[in-house]
């Protein structure tokens, strides 16, 4: 299915049984990539790039990702430089923890941080179209300005504290989006990348930021 | 800036096809859901649900096809209603497709089936629909009905919101049974007392007949608008000047 067929960028889906991917990889697809479903370590680490989706809750899908030893290879791809995209939950897992119901559940501590919950003056789900806002260099979000992303969730992470000091790092490009207070709508960093929000169920912006992506493998 | 009021038109499918038909001109086949979806995802719609109106099993395995065509090409949230009654008919409507999941009669029925329904694919995937009607039966004088609003169940349709948030429903689609087919415009009073007891999105369906009945919807706590007939009948960019009137009137519309 993959690689063999010319010059598009390859990209795996991880498949560890989470919701409904059927969208996540038509959309890639049709943003010009090669791309397949797969729990298949090989394909996972030799596609140019790993999308990590996520629905439901934080622990469940930590834990259907622990389960097929998912974390290691997303690890090893990212200490190789290989392109990561988490979306959603997929991106939420990404930080240290998740806040759930009172019970915190350990994530993959790539970024420091907590998901917890957005606040109780506002409708929740936080669900529908938001706008973004995007820092100036941002790879994901070139070439878009003004335009809402589809959202879907009730926990977010409502602060960054990532520490700049370490100069020979390029400081990560955070993206904000607001409902009832100010949360992470995206984080690119290096090779890791991540979205808050459904690029595959976000119309023509989403196609263009996926293709961004795509572009950049 | 804040979330834009979504703008939803509802497509009812039955073996395959949409059964109020539509009134665009042009369309190669005026009663091809995968077509319409394609139109309303062009005007501008936000999101779109498909409403199974199909009786048998079989015809049922043609509504699943039109979900995964339409899912294929269209990257707008995808909702389908319409016979759901379990987890199982759950997860066999988001493997062909769909991004979320109506529940009806059968949650009244069997309330526990949100709780299992929101365990395994989360609270975002479950719209719990509820047509409801004004009724001297209950306290606060919305009833609760099921079978398209032709059976009265005496549950009182605040209680009932209440509860199916605490099970957890993701939104309500609250369909009002005296305004809907009325086209004079929806039921405020209704939208405003679901509002005050439940924090979850709330979309409002029943009794549009032209843009400037949507504003009042949204005052009234609406956090987005479905409507069938409307778009279906009216004139190709109707889901364009609904927006415009929404816009209007003050409220973000994408």
């Amino acid at each position: 299915m993959s690689a063999a067929s010319g010059s598009k960028p390859t990209v795996a889906v991880l498949d560890y049984g989470s919701g409904n991917v059927h969208s996540a990889v038509r959309a890639i697809e049709r943003a010009g990539a090669e791309v397949e479903l797969t729990s298949d370590t090989e394909t996972i680490l030799n596609a140019d790039g790993l999308v990590v989706p996520g629905v439901g809750a934080f622990a469940a899908v930590m834990e259907a990702l622990k389960a097929n030893d998912a974390p290691r290879w997303i690890g090893r791809r990212i200490a190789g430089g290989r392109p990561v995209l988490g979306i959603c939950v997929g991106h939420q897992i990404l930080f240290e923890r998740g806040v759930e119901h009172g019970i915190a559940a350990d994530g993959m501590g790539e970024w420091p941080g907590e998901v917890t919950a957005l606040p109780e003056n506002v409708t929740v789900p936080h669900m529908g179209w938001n706008t973004v806002r995007a820092p100036q260099d941002s790879v994901l979000f070139q070439g878009l300005h003004d335009e809402r992303f589809y959202f879907v969730h009730s926990y977010a992470v409502q602060s960054w504290d990532f520490d700049q000091t370490i100069d020979s790092m390029a400081a990560p490009k955070v993206t904000w989006a607001h409902h009832g207070a100010d949360f992470i709508a995206a984080v690119e960093n290096g090779p890791l990348s991540a979205t808050q929000f459904h690029p595959e169920k976000s119309g023509d912006a989403g196609m263009q930021l996926l293709r961004n992506w795509i572009t950049s493998l | 800036m804040s979330l834009a009021i979504r703008v939803i038109p509802c497509l009812d499918v039955d073996g395959g096809r949409v059964v109020k038909g539509v009134n665009f001109e042009n369309l190669r086949d005026a009663g091809d859901p995968v077509e319409l979806a394609h139109r309303y995802n062009s005007a501008g719609a936000d999101e779109l649900t498909f409403l199974d109106v199909t009786a048998s099993t079989a015809e049922r395995e043609t509504t699943y096809d039109v979900v995964t065509k339409t899912a294929s090409e269209v990257f707008i949230p995808l909702t389908v209603g319409g016979g759901v009654r379990s987890e199982d008919d759950v997860d066999r409507l988001l493997k062909v497709g769909a991004d979320k999941a109506s529940i009806n009669t059968a949650a009244v029925a069997r309330p526990a089936a949100i709780n299992e329904i929101v365990a395994r694919f989360g609270n975002q995937v479950l719209v719990l629909s509820l047509d409801a009607r004004r009724s001297e039966q209950t306290p606060s004088g919305f009833e609760v009905t099921t079978h398209g609003g032709r059976r009265g169940t005496g549950i009182d349709a605040l209680d009932w919101c209440r509860e199916a948030s605490e099970r957890g429903v993701g939104e309500i689609l609250l369909n009002s049974i005296d305004a809907d087919g009325t086209k004079e415009g929806f039921d405020t009073e209704m939208i405003a007392a679901v509002r005050a007891v439940t924090r979850v999105p709330l979309i409002a369906s029943g009794g549009a007949g032209k843009p400037e009945h949507f504003p009042p919807a949204i005052d009234a706590g609406a956090d987005a608008v479905l409507a069938a007939s409307m778009f279906h009948f009216g004139p190709v960019d109707m889901i364009a000047r609904v927006k415009e009137a929404i816009r209007a009137a003050g409220h973000p519309v994408r």
